[in-house]
């Protein structure tokens, strides 16, 4: 059953704020979702002033300054900073995206930061995401192919046949998308949610793949796949510009297509 | 270094994500289908106050007829509306078409007003009907 309110423990309190003292550029507010495992408090949104003209230009510079200079204890995941890792996912100003390639300026105010919507927070904005591996795990994503490999040769693929794996094979499992979902936030015990139904398409429409009734039947039951009702929100989330919504239409057609 | 149990974490926020007019479309579209239910009851009423004759229909006008009365009908009419437009939305995802994020939003508009439309269309009719 859907639930609309937070848990006791989870329930946000008041946290500090961190003034810019002496700072002399554009001063934007960053509030940032802080949860303490080691103190059994409840978590806070903590405030804190940045001065813009000494900051880089997207939101995760800010965050990186802010543990740099202001608080060490902020914690949160970042790699590569240029959108390719996918660590840094997070909820910036209401919606999932990534820190590292978010730019400050494209908010012109406040600037309110959460952990990924619905998870089990482990620290800060850090998430537990053990069940979305074990989500993407269930899709079985590598090559099933009962032949054996042409001798000293690759797999071949025509480009048309690769062309249908573009979108698709760039996803970097950041789980913004699957965050995004309503669905998912109150089935995702159960319905495999955005970012694990994409790489089963990603697998099912792969030409050199052989399993693909295997890959349906893993995926035919009300709810791993019927949970999608087209809300949209896991692509309008997906920072890499893909469409999980779409790959989630095509597999139901598949399904349907198959009986006859 | 300690650290919580799974289970004593906290769930991170969820309802200030900011939905998007394709989300308010989503939840309405549930909410109306609901409605129509409720609105198949209250047919299923005035049918059987029109098969049992000139008192249990007068009661019926005269409930209908009042404000509150009027006000559901116009709500009742808005939910068909909707629920048919968005309803063929659905149909052309179905077929895979419109998943576009620039088509989405374009879509939600047009039901919207596609559907107060007709919803206002129905009651000129309506209104006409009841004048000649």
């Amino acid at each position: 059953m859907a639930q609309y309110r937070l848990p006791k423990n989870s329930i946000i309190m008041p946290g500090k704020t961190y003034k810019a003292d002496g700072a002399t550029g554009r001063i934007v507010v960053f509030q940032v979702y802080r949860f303490d495992p080691d103190t059994g408090s409840n978590p806070r949104l903590d405030s804190y002033e940045v001065d813009l003209d000494a900051c880089g230009p997207m939101v995760l510079d800010a965050l990186i300054k802010i543990k740099d200079e202001i608080d060490p204890s902020l914690t949160f995941r970042r790699s590569c900073r240029e959108g390719i890792c996918g660590s840094c996912s997070m909820n910036i100003d209401g919606n999932n995206t990534l820190a590292c390639i978010k730019p400050i300026a494209e908010i012109d105010h406040k600037i309110t930061i959460y952990p990924l919507p619905h998870m089990s927070v482990v620290k800060d904005l850090v998430p537990d995401l053990s069940n979305f591996y074990a989500q993407y795990a269930y899709v079985q994503p590598w090559l099933k192919n009962k032949q054996p490999p042409p001798e000293n040769q690759e797999r071949r693929q025509s480009k048309e046949d690769q062309s249908k794996l573009d979108g698709p094979d760039e996803c970097i499992l950041c789980a913004c998308c699957s965050t995004s979902c309503p669905s998912y936030w109150w089935n995702s015990d159960r319905y495999l949610g955005p970012a694990a139904l994409l790489q089963a398409y990603r697998w099912i429409v792969d030409s050199r793949d052989d399993a693909v009734d295997e890959r349906l039947d893993a995926l035919e039951d009300p709810f791993k796949l019927y949970r999608c009702h087209t809300i949209m929100n896991c692509t309008k989330a997906c920072p890499k510009g893909l469409n999980p919504a779409k790959a989630i239409a095509d597999i139901k057609k598949m399904l349907v297509a198959r009986r006859f | 270094m300690s650290s919580k149990a799974p289970a004593d974490r906290p769930l991170s926020p969820f309802l200030m994500y900011r939905f998007p007019l394709t989300v308010i479309l989503s939840i309405t579209h549930r909410m109306t289908g609901v409605a129509l239910v409720f609105g198949a009851v209250l047919l299923i009423y005035v049918l059987v106050a029109l098969a049992l004759g000139p008192g249990p229909f007068g009661i019926m006008r005269t409930l209908l007829g009042s404000l509150p009365g009027q006000i559901i009908l116009v709500l009742w009419t808005f939910a068909l509306s909707f629920h048919f437009c968005n309803g063929i939305r659905h149909l052309f995802w179905d077929l895979g078409y419109g998943f576009d994020v620039g088509v989405v939003g374009k879509t939600a508009v047009i039901v919207v007003i596609v559907s107060v439309l007709l919803t206002a269309l129905m009651w000129g009719m309506f209104l006409a009907a009841a004048v000649s």
